[in-house]
């Protein structure tokens, strides 16, 4: 349960890009989340709105997209999505696999609002 | 509409500690380990054990992460080792800039191998970056052997495994085999220890493989 602890780094990392915003300035952030970062999507949804709660970002969507875990296989070199606990190759069942997406945790974009203004 | 790109890490910053903190361990030569595993799984007697078998052999610090109180601390001062304790007040789990202010309490920093013991959690901590050289995920046998498979990313990310409370496989629920299929099924990669606090089973080839991790 560190959903609000990423909320948190979440709601810095906005901040640094819109410092000062008014209220329906922020539309919405858009986050990518991993299947392997061990993060509970409708918890990290939850946190983000109890954080921005009555702050000017009120009302801020988090859009978060999940990344499926994609590996590489050593064996027979293809690449496959595959779901825990089963850290094998779809293909030919070997399980000398390479991870290549979805332990990353990122901010991809935020969204704003032209017709209102940054600062009031 | 517009749209800012922004496209950064979440945890960047304690990614950017977490690197700091490597380089520092690296430059006083100290090798560092992050223990992890659920609560009571005998992370604390491992470093008990450690202590007292590789005394004449090596030095070590501990970095003690609990949520509350300072007893593992203690359990460790006991043993003459350098110890700085991190009460989180609840938080799950430890961070990099934790490690590097409490890194900075010790008046030494002459270790050849520092123990970071994280808070007892198989699911938070494997999130965060404290700067260490290898994970070390320690399960016991009293929590059955389906746990690496109930956490998969916490097997993934250790590089060493230690298998506690061996002595207590025949009264528990557990087979040592199917624990350790169970976790190279998740991570092919992973050294695997088979340890006993109470029998000391085990210990001397973990302080044997410590030894020879050792950056001098």
């Amino acid at each position: 349960m560190h959903e609000l602890s990423i909320a948190q780094e979440i709601l810095g990392i906005v901040n640094q890009y819109v410092p000062e915003p008014t209220e329906n300035y922020v539309k919405c952030v858009k986050v990518k989340v991993g299947k392997m970062s061990n993060i509970l999507i409708d918890s990290l949804a939850f946190c983000f709105e109890a954080i921005i709660y009555n702050t000017p970002l009120m009302g801020a969507k988090l859009e978060i997209i999940e990344i499926p875990i994609s590996i590489n296989c050593n064996l027979c070199n293809t690449t496959s999505e595959i779901e825990p606990p089963v850290f094998a190759c779809p293909e030919c069942g070997s399980n000398q696999i390479k991870i290549i997406a979805g332990t990353d945790l990122r901010v991809d974009e935020i969204e704003i609002n032209d017709d209102i203004k940054e600062k009031a | 509409m517009s749209v800012i790109t922004v496209e950064r890490k979440v945890l960047e910053k304690n990614d950017l500690v977490a690197e700091e903190n490597r380089k520092a361990f690296k430059e006083n030569k100290t090798f560092t380990l992050n223990l992890v595993s659920s609560p009571g799984s005998g992370k604390t007697s491992l470093l008990e054990r450690t202590a007292h078998l590789s005394k004449e052999r090596f030095n070590i610090g501990v970095i003690e992460g609990d949520v509350q109180t300072n007893l593992d601390a203690k359990r460790v001062d006991e043993y003459g080792v350098p110890v700085v304790q991190i009460i989180t007040n609840g938080s799950c789990h430890l961070d990099a800039p934790l490690v590097r202010n409490a890194y900075n309490k010790f008046e030494d920093k002459e270790f050849d191998v520092l123990f970071i013991e994280n808070v007892g959690n198989l699911v938070c901590p494997a999130a965060y970056d404290l700067g260490e050289d290898q994970k070390v995920v320690i399960v016991s046998t009293t929590e059955g052997d389906d746990k690496p498979l109930k956490y998969p990313a916490m097997f993934r990310n250790a590089s060493v495994l230690v298998i506690n409370k061996t002595d207590l496989v025949p009264y528990v629920n557990c087979s040592l085999d199917a624990l350790r299929n169970n976790a190279l099924s998740i991570n092919p990669e992973l050294k695997v220890f088979e340890t006993s606090c109470t029998t000391d089973r085990g210990i001397d080839e973990w302080c044997n493989w410590l030894e020879s991790q050792i950056l001098k």
